[in-house]
């Protein structure tokens, strides 16, 4: 085993990059006690920051998914001229910084007298505007994946091309769109910076789990450590379910 | 319910300009390379493609007149579109793929309906069944019952059989040939393969460069080819006659309008015969040597084209066939139009097709 230093070398790098990224998240849960975990989260400020983010992901994802499947739809199927232009500014948003996104926000709501700074519908448009680009990207990529024939099919079949979008472009695209949805909802969740500074930190109105966890970082750790152990979870858990929708049309392939 | 298509149109480099015409019952093969247009004939016809000018009546119906400004969308002609690779949907099992199209049915007989269409074809046990589980031939039945499923009023066939394997292949073109004669409807049907057309097409139309070479019967395109073009696509000489078993085992073909073929072995009942057109030896009339050959036909020389250093002769005997020889043999026979002569082939050369 003269090449046995590299195998090792390998393993090591392995090992290194392992502990790096596995150790924080290991010790959110391992700071403090369980117990002390739990009865943070019992606290009232924390469970408002849980359900407002719940309702304000949920929103910005039901608006994502709305308008978002059909634009991205259009883009995959049709090319028209500037496609590549409009592509590049939907992805925009995906290199803008939280807080540039922010002011942004705040410049086009002062322009357009929206009341929606510090309130809880500005929180879930500054969630729409940082992680609508991530479910769009995978969209295009899951429609453009689909065998045009199989809609040519559709329409030879006598359906529409509105049925054609419902009932074969969709589940055809199915594993992609959920793929980006989960990206969509992983960016959501973990929203920090644009809400900040659209919306403010605002109790039980803007206060979302990250901004709650900012909040209490230096007068509560074992609240915040609580907070960020259910962010944890949470994206364990979508990370999981992508890899389960993934898992078979890896199969099929 | 004759179908008409007209369509000029360029299509990247390829300017297409064809018009064809199908009467109900009858299956026209658009035989050529790919790369010649064939297929865009076919979208053109179904709606998938719009041509820069163009006509597409279907009996009374008119779905494209690019001079009225009448151009209807896919769902709204009713064609029956056979897809290369079939296109199944892969997330509906085999019924539910036929049940797509039967959509204007009540919701409560779709099943019954679907399940009926795939007992037809033979795949009534495959109903549940993904597509991606299906075999070659399974496949290309659930398609076709899938295409037949709303009645349609003109077929579209695009290369039927070329994503079987050879296995399978003569089989299914038994059965497409059967489903193309039940239909009853004008059926328009793509292929490279000149064989293939010859086999299901009532006509062929060689397409080449966007446009129609020739039009016909096979054997007529095989014997009376207009350019060398066609000459070449055509290959195989392909006589229609009715088969049946001989005192030795051998299968003995009656010709279409006279005459009596030998081969090894084939089907009864109504076949094509084809060979080679280097397989066929030509003789001066009541010059037949007693060689192996167990076939001689008494023909009428049609034609005398020079292919480089081949020459093909084109013969009616009645039905037509073609010779191709060497240009030496072709002067050393003296061989003109309106001459006779014998043509001779051994029994193995021909291949008896069911049709």
């Amino acid at each position: 085993m003269r090449h046995g230093w590299f195998a090792a070398a390998l393993a090591l790098a392995l090992a290194a990059v392992l502990t790096f990224l596995t150790l924080p998240v290991v010790a959110i849960f391992t700071q403090q006690p369980p117990g002390d975990l739990v009865r943070a989260l019992g606290e009232e400020g924390a469970l408002d920051a849980l359900w407002l983010s719940l309702r304000t992901t949920a929103a910005a994802l039901a608006a994502i998914l709305l308008l978002g499947t059909p634009a991205a739809y259009l883009l995959a199927t049709r090319g028209f001229r500037g496609r590549a232009m409009v592509i590049t500014l939907i992805e925009l948003p995906l290199v803008l910084p939280p807080a540039v996104a922010g002011i942004a926000l705040l410049a086009v709501a002062g322009d357009l007298h929206l009341g929606l700074p510090l309130t809880t519908a500005g929180v879930v448009v500054a969630l729409v505007f940082v992680s609508a680009p991530f479910y769009l990207r995978q969209a295009i990529a899951a429609f453009e994946a689909v065998d045009p024939t199989l809609l040519d099919a559709s329409r030879t079949l006598g359906a529409s091309p509105a049925r054609t979008f419902a009932r074969i472009a969709v589940p055809t695209a199915l594993p992609g769109l959920v793929a980006g949805t989960a990206l969509a909802l992983g960016r959501a969740l973990g929203e920090f910076g644009a809400t900040l500074m659209f919306a403010g930190s605002f109790q039980g109105v803007t206060q979302t789990v990250p901004l709650a966890i900012y909040d209490r970082f230096a007068t509560d750790f074992t609240a915040a450590l609580a907070l960020s152990a259910v962010l944890v979870a949470v994206s364990a858990g979508i990370l999981l379910a992508v890899k389960l929708v993934r898992g078979p049309v890896a199969l099929r392939a | 319910m004759t179908l008409r298509v007209e369509a000029r149109t360029r299509l990247g480099e390829l300017a297409l300009d064809v018009a064809l015409e199908v009467a109900p019952g009858e299956c026209l093969a658009l035989a050529g390379p790919s790369g010649a247009g064939k297929t865009s004939v076919l979208r053109i016809a179904a709606g998938l493609r719009r041509p820069a000018e163009g006509l597409v009546r279907c009996g009374e119906e008119v779905w494209l007149d690019t001079a009225r400004g009448i151009d209807l969308a896919p769902d709204r002609r009713r064609c029956g579109y056979l897809f290369q690779e079939y296109a199944l949907f892969g997330h509906l099992s085999a019924w539910r793929n036929v049940a797509y199209a039967l959509h204007e049915t009540p919701r409560g007989e779709r099943e019954a309906r679907s399940r009926e269409l795939l007992g037809r074809f033979g795949v009534a046990d495959r109903a549940g069944a993904r597509p991606a589980t299906l075999s070659g031939g399974e496949r290309q039945r659930v398609a076709l019952a899938r295409a037949l499923a709303r009645r349609p009023a003109a077929l579209l066939l695009d290369e039927p059989l070329s994503a079987l394997d050879a296995r399978t292949r003569a089989a299914a073109a038994r059965e497409l040939g059967a489903v193309i004669r039940a239909a009853g409807v004008p059926v328009l049907l793509v292929t490279h393969d000149f064989a293939e057309a010859a086999q299901l097409g009532d006509r062929v139309a060689v397409v080449d460069g966007g446009r129609v070479l020739q039009e016909g019967t096979a054997s007529a395109l095989a014997a009376q080819p207009a350019s060398a073009f066609v000459a070449d696509f055509t290959g195989a000489v392909v006589l229609t006659g009715e088969a049946r078993r001989g005192p030795d085992g051998e299968t003995l073909v009656a010709l279409d309008g006279g005459g009596e073929l030998v081969a090894l072995e084939g089907p009864d009942g109504p076949v094509a015969v084809s060979v080679h057109p280097w397989e066929i030896a030509l003789a001066r009339s009541g010059e037949v040597a007693h060689d192996s050959a167990r076939n001689h036909l008494a023909v009428d020389v049609l034609s005398v084209t020079t292919v480089g250093t081949r020459v093909r002769v084109g013969l009616a005997a009645p039905q037509l066939l073609t010779a191709e020889l060497s240009a030496a043999s072709a002067r050393e026979l003296g061989l003109a139009r309106g001459g006779r002569a014998v043509a001779s082939f051994k029994a193995a050369a021909a291949r008896v097709l069911p049709l």
